[in-house]
């Protein structure tokens, strides 16, 4: 066949995921910043900068997870059969922060405190499992005959658990740089600070990932180490230092929406690096996109209408964003 | 656990965290379909009634939304943590129905949400209902979608089994498979019913409760003129779809009328109630019309229905379970019927609004659509038992090979996490209906620009 099906849907399922750890990365930041903000009204502020938004955020999770198993059935039986528990229970934490949106808001007062705690602690156990889940993916699956044959709690090794951590930090990052963004005067203030600590922690953090990566597969050194690769490479960490010095620049001046963008591109390049070196395995390294492949038949007719729609979403998720464009001042009443 | 084994155990989940969300969608469905419906008659006869209204359940219909996305999440993972042996098989068919759903439909009540919700103020009287129109527009592209892909697997079409995978052969024929639109067609005006069902509740506690008032005494006749419209017509879809269950699922008729051998030429009779009996075979104290079930079944007076004994015993379902799950659903229907012609009785004689026995009937079958939904949708897929795609693939081969003791622990994980969540959930929806709708100031965009 001409047109690599596989291929375009690889690169369609990465931008389904990339667009997920963008938008759903700051909205699950801010559950894992709300403690770091005691006051009442600037709580309300933190919820009501993403409640109009964190449905859709969340559907492109839906959608990842989808055109996984439409596209790549077998990669998609394997990854969730291998990964049932951290998957099962970053479910769970999602679904305690997902409602907590409007319980706390329509809760008799009493019971607010415990829907700020389950916001909080749903956003970092689903955080930290989804970075659990890209650690264990990077490290691989025990595969034999097309199933998965390894122990439930394989994942349960230092290098998938760093990447929970290392998540953590990243959302929080985006969610403190969203806030800069959506926030001013005191908060916003707080948000400056606390964003140019992450960013030095979160850089360690990246140091530390990308040394072990290389150590885990012979063909991801390889990728990175071969000539002529490691000169077009090393662009990859040198964008890394420049943006991270450039966000805790910008923490420590005048400015709204520029953390916010960088982090963007400093999560971006992280993406990157994961692809280059996972790629073309979407079960490192024993499957890759075209072993996993759903028949053509299906590729093609998925295809088609995510080319007509994935536009169409695009535009009216950037409209609702412009709707609720600006910064979110102290007792709006957006709620109701 | 309880003897029972993983399969069991994914089986039960699968049942639990499933009926837990099919009410969250069905109420959705029909909840924002009835919020264009009032927005839209504000919006016509500026009769600021359907405002108050529209707002009021908008609330309601925001936490029942968050409840489902949530649970809905859990649903889209559970094919491949715990039915890997499913989705490597039929992952090629279910795969791109579920994407073509997502696409279609979650996204865009997801992204039209916010403007329905939080954006009054932000944009003006037509955006915001074309907003509202996107958000339940897409609900009910979801509900295509997803009955699109449980009919195939009820009647599944145009594929063919290569290497022990499903390859798609004919896109039409596998959306638009033989038991799609009848299954639509129920589930569809199902999900309207059970929210007329809602409505009307909340309106007779209201009235109940002496608030007698122009929102409330809306309310109520609203959802009572729907209801005596649609439960007839409920009931010619319900009969429709039986015939064409008898056609492409005999075994799952047998089922549900607990019929297990045709003697002679002997027409078959109609068992109202009884106790069918998997070991003996038989269905035991048993009431039964003679010739009657040739009669509903087939519109004749000699045809003969197919029968369980025409099947091994090992590819038949839970009989039991699916003959009374079927009299629950069939007698919640009829009791829906009755309430729909005594409003119609009352509207005539003028005492709509009254009448304690009266109003607390309309409150207690407040939930009963929702009942008739899981009642209905256990009758289907028990009956599809033992297959899980039918005829093509069995429930026992669609598993994941846990272990008991990792099911059983995840189960109780979700028994508890959903009691408990979803339990205080409907509280707040209970309480939010409590309420009642009062009168709002108007806060559209452009209204206020005007009032300046």
């Amino acid at each position: 066949m001409a047109i690599d099906l596989s291929l375009i849907w690889a690169a369609l399922i990465l931008i389904g995921v990339a667009m997920y750890v963008f938008m759903d990365g700051f909205d699950l930041g801010i559950g894992i910043l709300f403690p770091f903000v005691k006051d009442a009204e600037e709580k309300d502020i933190l919820i009501n900068t993403v409640a109009p938004v964190w449905d859709g955020n969340e559907t492109w999770l839906v959608l990842g997870g989808a055109a996984l198993f439409g596209a790549f059935p077998l990669a998609y039986a394997v990854i969730l059969d291998a990964l049932t528990i951290p998957l099962t229970l970053m479910l769970l934490g999602l679904i305690f922060r997902g409602v907590a949106f409007e319980f706390r808001f329509k809760a008799t007062p009493s019971h607010r405190a415990f829907w700020d705690k389950a916001f909080v602690i749903g956003s970092l156990i689903a955080t930290f499992f989804q970075g659990v889940t890209i650690g264990a993916f990077i490290y691989g699956f025990e595969v034999v005959d097309r199933h998965f044959v390894g122990g439930y709690f394989d994942w349960f090794t230092f290098f998938p658990l760093f990447c929970g951590v290392g998540l953590i930090i990243a959302y929080a990052l985006l969610g403190s740089t969203w806030l800069i963004m959506k926030t001013e005067h005191h908060l916003q203030a707080k948000m400056k600070q606390i964003a140019s600590y992450l960013v030095g922690i979160f850089f360690i953090v990246l140091i530390i990932i990308s040394i072990i990566t290389p150590m885990l597969h012979k063909q991801i050194a390889e990728r990175w180490f071969n000539m002529p690769n490691i000169f077009i490479l090393s662009v990859v960490p040198l964008l890394v230092v420049l943006i991270s010095y450039g966000i805790w620049k910008a923490c420590h001046k005048e400015v709204h929406s520029s953390p916010f963008i960088l982090s963007l591109f400093l999560i971006f390049l992280g993406l990157f690096g994961f692809v280059i070196s996972v790629w073309p395995y979407v079960i490192p390294t024993s499957i890759t996109i075209w072993e996993a492949a759903a028949p053509a038949q299906s590729q093609l007719f998925a295809l088609i209408g995510t080319l007509f729609i994935l536009p169409i979403v695009l535009m009216y998720t950037a409209w609702t964003y412009y709707v609720f464009r600006g910064k979110v001042k102290a007792g709006e009443g957006y709620h109701h | 656990m309880f003897g029972l084994d993983a399969i069991d155990i994914a089986r039960i989940q699968f049942a639990f965290t499933v009926s837990f969300h099919i009410i969250f969608p069905a109420i959705t469905i029909g909840l924002s379909t009835y919020i264009v419906v009032l927005e839209g008659l504000w919006l016509k006869t500026n009769n600021k009634i359907y405002y108050n209204l529209c707002v009021f359940w908008a609330k309601i219909f925001a936490v029942n939304f968050g409840m489902g996305v949530v649970s809905g999440l859990v649903m889209a993972f559970q094919f491949g943590t715990n039915w890997s042996g499913f989705s490597a098989f039929a992952g090629s068919i279910t795969g791109p129905l579920l994407t073509y759903e997502v696409m279609t439909a979650f996204f865009l009540e997801a992204g039209f949400l916010g403007v329905m919700l939080f954006g009054w103020k932000k944009v003006g009287p037509h955006l915001h209902f074309f907003a509202t129109a996107m958000v339940s527009l897409g609900t009910n592209i979801s509900m295509f979608w997803i009955l699109s892909s449980n009919s195939w697997m009820q009647t599944p079409q145009g594929y063919e089994v290569v290497n022990n995978q499903v390859i798609p052969l004919d896109w039409f024929a596998i959306v638009f498979n033989p038991s799609f639109l009848h299954r639509l067609v129920h589930m569809g005006i199902a999900a309207f019913l059970s929210t007329a069902f809602l409505v009307a509740a909340v309106g007779a506690w209201h009235l109940l409760q002496g608030n007698k008032t122009d929102e409330n005494k809306k309310m109520f006749s609203m959802a009572l003129w729907f209801i005596i419209i649609v439960v007839p017509l409920q009931f010619l879809a319900g009969d429709s779809h039986g015939l064409n269950t008898l056609k492409y699922q005999p075994t799952k008729i047998a089922a549900m009328e607990g019929h297990w051998e045709n003697i002679g030429d002997e027409p078959t009779p109609l068992i109202l109630f009884g106790w069918p009996d998997m070991k003996a075979e038989e269905t035991k104290y048993k009431i039964e019309i003679p010739v009657l079930g040739s009669l509903i079944l087939k519109h004749s007076f000699t045809e003969q229905i197919p029968a369980l004994k025409d099947v091994p015993p090992q590819d038949r379902p839970n009989v039991p379970f699916v003959f009374w799950s079927f009299r629950i659903m069939v007698g919640i229907g009829m009791l829906m019927l009755l309430l729909g012609i005594v409003g119609l009785y009352r509207r005539y004689k003028k005492n709509l609004y009254q009448g304690r026995w009266w109003l607390r009937f309309v409150l207690l079958m407040g939930p009963s659509g929702l009942v008739a939904i899981l009642a209905g949708w256990f009758v289907t897929e028990l009956g599809r038992q033992p297959w899980v795609v039918y005829g093509v693939l069995r429930t026992k081969d669609a598993a994941s090979a846990h272990g008991d003791l990792q099911m059983s622990i995840s189960l109780l994980c979700f028994v508890v996490v959903y009691s408990f969540v979803f339990g205080i959930g409907y509280f707040y929806m209970i309480k939010q209906m409590k309420k009642g709708a009062i009168s709002q100031p108007i806060d559209y965009a452009q209204l206020t620009h005007r009032e300046e």
